[in-house]
């Protein structure tokens, strides 16, 4: 006969080798109700304890709770592992093509003329700037008479201007808004006004509509050194480069002195380039001291009020920002051009 | 405009760095656009002189020819019809370079040896003149560099004048500001008055004194008939752009290139009895030069005789008056026109003249005396004759006086924003010709009577001074200066959803913004809007020849040529104004077009067309960033599908169109897939109103879902506003969760599917009470849509 003992061994080994070779936590469950559930193996040994004599007893319960010990943790250590494996078959089953592309609907872009556009009101702003308003379809005193600009004069000439039958016409540039900004109100004027002007022109270089926007300061105290100031820390703001920038004498009948801005060519640094065809300089805005008319048109004096205003092409600043190459591009509204800028 | 350097440099020392003068000139106002050289570039090309013609022995339109290169005589092989023994024409010689890229060399022609070529104008690049060899002036030496002999190293400046600065208009203008801008003297020509020699006379009659106070006339009699400028004129009119015609013709051309004085030339024999400077009457009509015939109108001044109208003053001469190579008596017209009176006038009839372009900028109102003095001199040098005296006519009352202008130092600063010294100040002053007076000033500074030179007429008030100032001490002298700092808060608006941020939920939702023009072809969107658009009067072309009703024929336009370059999926916003029907009213709106696939061809996900509820969602998410409450109603629009067509009100207001362009559209537009499209107006669509802040219920919310059996026609927000009234206040949401059309139902009708959440803030809701709702939600739609009742709990 054999000793309950040596049993127990044989039992504890059997068992352990039964574990070792389980392969799916099921049938790792099973042999842990068979060895320790409520009618397990083992638990029957503890029961049995109970019939034993005293002396037997307590050796004999410390043999088959050493062997319920290793038991439960041969079973656990098992237990992990095959747990493990069953994550990592999961996982394995899961594993995707990260590289796919994400579904759904892809984003679109701003125009690129409204990037610019955005970036010049952003900047302005952040000075003290704001942002102001006018009709496209104006009267000829706005457009002209109140900024010193007569019938008839030379300038209106150069204006190629887009009338109606009934006496009004499409602006020409922005500046009425500086008039129609005055117009009812007292200094100090701080403002900016981007819009959509239209000259009766349409070539390689230009469209018959295009974007300005009109600056207007008037204060007491302003000079010709701030509008300096204004633009050339615009300028730098706006193409995040350390650009130069000149002021040549010019003409505007609503400014004096009037001046055209040209700064250091923002695509070669001024070294010449077809874009500055080879002068290193690029045109890129008029300006000017407010003509004391202008003010005395919209009862402002001139006497104590002095004021810059300038305009600039945003289609022409949007060429330079992102090298645009031909005008046209803007208003063909290419989705292969308008992607570009998403 | 056009200025040769080397007529430049009579006038006054510019030096010989070519680049810094048109840089001191640019950054003095006078904008050198462009720098080119007079001629091609010649060399091996000297001044020939033709010894001896003899015919070759074997071509009868070939002559051999001994010609002189000043050292040796050459055998020269020539087909032109003009050479001549004794003549003198450019020869190439051995080796030369022509412009055309050939190299001379020697040749033989029908067995003749030739050992070089006379040329023509036009072989030389000079003219177009190809009918003979270039006739040069005898005075020039014999084998002279043809380069130096004519003075064609010469280099010419493109001048971007602005309009104010019409007294640069000519070679004493540019001169005059190329001496101050580089502080040299300047050297004018002397010109003396020219003794008559003949008393001939021809009376003057000023009618129209406004628009002509001052007219200078004088007779030359006897000029050679047919005569011809000398060669240095010729080359000099060129250089400016100007065609030589004949002797009287070209002083008149060239005094005007000099001096800035455009002037006339008539021949007497066929003036009639007077010359008289009238306004026009109505309905006159005259022979232009160019042999047009135009009608006149009274606001235009003209230089007529007795009989009949002979020109537009200040712009162009008549046919029949001019000279002729007939002509051996000339009457010389030198008068001054108000740029008011000429302004405009020209470019009615399409005439931009040099004389009307220097009239309407302004001519020096001194300087006719002296133009006319110049121009005398010239063509009895030219042309032979003898001068009657010179005979000013003029207004005197007219000719505006030149007065002071007050200059203040203090305001020089209060406008520049530097401090200059007096002599700065004083010294751009007096570069620029003023005269200066000292002026009782006020206690601080100095201020000054400043009298510019008769020439600037342009400058009248204190400002324009100081620009000249600013101008001389150059811009970029001025440092550029901070204002002084504002610290004035501006409004930041919470009640109007920013436009800006309109566009970036477009364009989160796959949309590019497309900028269309506000203009458009009138036919194109007449296929989609009945009004009469405003139309310009003088339209680019009638693509764009009338205002935009909408945002939508650009966008459709837009979307077919993208089409058509095979880009089949477009989703486009736009962010601008339409104009309304007559008056042209500007509305500021939002557009957007999708056609094309719902979603961008992608792997996983089955391809589906956009339909109405796609852009629909596009369309409640852009509405939602103000919290507009809106409804959709179907209504019609002649521009969409009749069954796919909705429009947008926000409380009573109607604010915008969503709808599927009609079928029949897309064919006109030549479209290929449906298109949907909407349209909003951006103020009332983006005013919202400060979110106010409301209690949360502590209780738990009940939900029902009802699904009821209606008539196809019976619409959801129908359905809705029966289900909102019948709940009450308790409903705190309500959404479609389905709609089903089914064999199971009868024909003609649908289910609809409702979700309800029902909550109160004061107490929790039994489910009693919630049955109760249900109920009353029920009856009312059974009593008021003839809804009848599915499952409760069908999805």
């Amino acid at each position: 006969m054999s000793e309950p003992q040596q049993d127990l061994q044989a039992l504890v080994d059997a068992s352990r080798a039964e574990i070792a070779d389980c392969h799916s936590i099921e049938n790792l469950e099973a042999i842990r109700v068979r060895l320790l559930g409520k009618k397990g193996e083992i638990t029957e040994q503890l029961k049995s304890l109970g019939a034993m004599p005293p002396d037997v007893r307590k050796s004999a319960g410390a043999k088959i709770n050493e062997a319920k010990h290793a038991l439960s943790a041969a079973l656990d250590e098992r237990r992990q592992v095959l747990e493990a494996q069953k994550l990592a078959e999961q996982l394995a089953g899961e594993t995707i093509d990260v590289t796919l592309p994400g579904r759904g609907q892809h984003g679109g872009g701003l125009h690129p003329v409204t990037r610019v556009r955005r970036r010049i009101e952003q900047i302005f702003r952040n000075a003290g700037f704001s942002i102001a308003d006018g009709p496209e379809i104006e009267d000829e005193w706005h457009n002209f008479e109140a900024l010193n600009i007569p019938t008839n004069h030379p300038a209106r000439a150069m204006h190629d201007t887009f009338y109606f039958g009934d006496g009004r016409l499409l602006r020409t540039h922005t500046s009425p808004v500086q008039v129609r900004a005055m117009q009812g109100r007292t200094p100090p004027f701080r403002v900016i006004a981007p819009g959509r002007v239209y000259r009766n022109d349409s070539d390689m270089t230009h469209t018959p509509m295009f974007h300005q926007v009109e600056g207007l300061v008037v204060d007491e105290g302003i000079t010709f050194a701030n509008l300096k100031a204004v633009l050339l820390g615009f300028m730098r703001a706006l193409f995040e480069k350390d650009v130069n920038m000149r002021l040549r004498p010019s003409y505007f009948p609503f400014t004096e002195p009037s001046a055209e801005v040209d700064i250091s060519c923002v695509a070669c640094g001024g070294s010449g380039c077809r874009v500055c065809k080879h002068t290193g300089w690029v045109e890129v805005a008029g300006c000017g001291v407010v003509h004391p008319n202008v003010l005395r048109a919209v009862n402002v004096d001139p006497e104590r009020y002095t004021g810059y205003a300038f305009g600039m092409g945003i289609d022409r600043l949007t060429m330079l920002r992102y090298n645009v190459n031909d005008i046209r591009l803007y208003f063909e509204n290419d989705l292969r051009f308008l992607k570009q800028f998403a | 405009m056009r200025i040769s350097l080397q007529w430049l440099r009579e006038w006054v020392d510019v030096g010989n760095d070519v680049p810094a003068l048109a840089h001191a000139l640019t950054m003095a106002g006078l904008e050198i656009e462009g720098i080119e050289r007079a001629g091609p570039e010649l060399s091996g090309i000297v001044v020939g002189e033709v010894m001896s013609v003899d015919r070759h022995p074997d071509a009868e339109k070939l002559n051999v020819c001994r010609v002189s290169n000043g050292r040796e005589e050459l055998q020269i092989v020539c087909g032109a019809p003009n050479v001549r023994a004794g003549m003198k024409a450019p020869l190439a010689q051995i080796g030369a370079k022509m412009p055309n890229g050939m190299q001379i060399k020697k040749a033989k022609l029908r067995g003749v040896e030739s050992s070089g070529m006379l040329c023509s104008a036009r072989e030389l690049g000079l003219d177009e003149d190809a009918s003979g060899l270039l006739d040069l002036p005898f005075e020039l030496t014999t084998g002279q560099d043809l380069v130096v002999a004519l003075g064609l190293d010469d280099t010419i400046f493109e001048v971007n004048l602005t309009p104010n600065r019409g007294d640069c208009m000519s070679v004493a203008g540019v001169a005059r500001e190329a001496a101050a801008a580089r502080s040299t003297a300047l050297t004018v020509p002397k010109i003396e008055p020219v003794k008559a020699t003949v008393d001939a006379t021809f009376p003057v009659r000023l009618e129209a004194p406004g628009a002509c106070p001052k007219f200078a006339g004088r007779v030359i009699k006897g000029i050679r008939a047919n005569a011809r400028s000398p060669w240095w004129m010729q080359e000099r009119l060129r250089r400016a752009g100007v065609r030589p015609i004949n002797a009287a013709v070209d002083v008149t051309n060239y005094v005007m290139l000099e001096l800035g004085q455009p002037m006339h030339a008539y021949d007497l024999a066929r003036l009639q009895g007077a010359v008289v400077v009238r306004h026009a009457r109505d309905k006159e009509s005259l022979k232009l030069l160019d042999g047009r015939t135009i009608e006149l109108s009274s606001d235009i001044a003209v230089i007529a005789d007795e009989r009949s109208v002979l020109g537009l003053a200040g712009i162009m001469g008549g046919e029949d008056s001019g000279i002729s190579d007939a002509t051996t008596d000339v009457f010389l017209e030198v008068a001054f026109f108000e740029p008011d009176a000429i302004a405009g006038r020209g470019r009615r009839y399409g005439l931009i003249t040099d004389a009307s372009q220097r009239f309407e900028r302004g001519v020096d109102p001194e300087l006719q005396e002296r133009a006319l003095e110049r121009a005398t001199q010239l063509l009895i040098d030219c042309a032979g004759g003898q001068a009657g005296p010179a005979v000013i006519t003029r207004h005197e009352t007219s000719v505006a006086a030149r007065s002071p202008i007050m200059l203040r130092h203090r305001r020089v600063r209060h406008v520049l924003g530097v401090q200059l010294s007096d002599e700065i100040i004083l010294d751009c002053l007096r570069r620029l010709g003023m005269e200066i007076e000292a002026a009782p000033g006020d206690d601080l500074r100095a201020s000054w009577l400043v009298t510019p030179p008769s020439w600037r007429f342009d400058l009248r008030i204190e400002e324009d001074l100081i620009e000249e100032v600013a101008r001389l001490y150059g811009f970029d002298n001025i440092p550029p200066q901070d204002a002084a700092g504002t610290q004035a808060i501006l409004p930041w608006t919470e009640t109007q959803v920013r436009k800006e941020r309109a566009a970036d939920l477009l364009v989160d939702r796959g949309y590019h913004e497309a900028i269309t023009y506000s203009f458009t072809d009138a036919a194109w969107q007449a296929i989609l809007f009945a009004g009469d658009a405003l139309a310009l009067a003088n339209p680019i072309s009638a693509e764009l020849g009338v205002m935009r009703l909408s945002l939508w024929p650009g966008l459709l336009h837009a979307v077919r040529e993208n089409q058509r370059r095979q880009q089949t999926r477009v989703r486009l916003f736009e962010i601008g104004r339409r104009f309304a029907a007559g008056d042209g009213a500007e509305t500021e709106v939002i557009a957007g077009v999708v056609t094309g696939s719902a979603l961008p061809e992608q792997w996983g996900d089955e391809s589906r067309k956009v339909d109405f509820f796609d852009v629909k969602a596009d369309v409640e998410a852009l509405l939602g960033l103000a919290g507009a409450i809106v409804t959709f109603k179907a209504e019609s629009h002649p521009a969409l599908h009749p069954g796919q067509s909705a429009r947008i009100w926000r409380n009573d207001r109607p604010i915008g169109w969503l709808g599927a362009i009609h079928p029949q559209h897309l064919k006109s537009m030549d479209l290929t897939y449906p298109a949907f499209v909407f349209e909003i107006e951006t103020q009332p669509a983006l005013a919202a109103d400060v979110p106010e802040f409301r209690e949360i219920s502590r209780y738990p919310a009940i939900r029902r879902d009802v699904a009821v059996i209606v008539d196809e026609a019976t619409h959801a927000d129908a359905i809705g506003q029966v289900v909102r009234a019948a709940a009450g206040e308790l409903l705190t949401d309500l959404g479609v969760l389905s709609v089903y059309r089914g064999k199971q139902f009868e024909k003609g009708k649908k289910s609809i599917a409702l979700g309800l959440q029902l909550q109160d803030t004061s107490r929790t809701l039994t489910d009693h009470d919630a049955d109760a709702i249900v109920a009353r939600v029920v009856e009312q739609l059974a009593h008021q849509l003839n809804a009848t009742i599915r499952d409760p709990r069908a999805g």
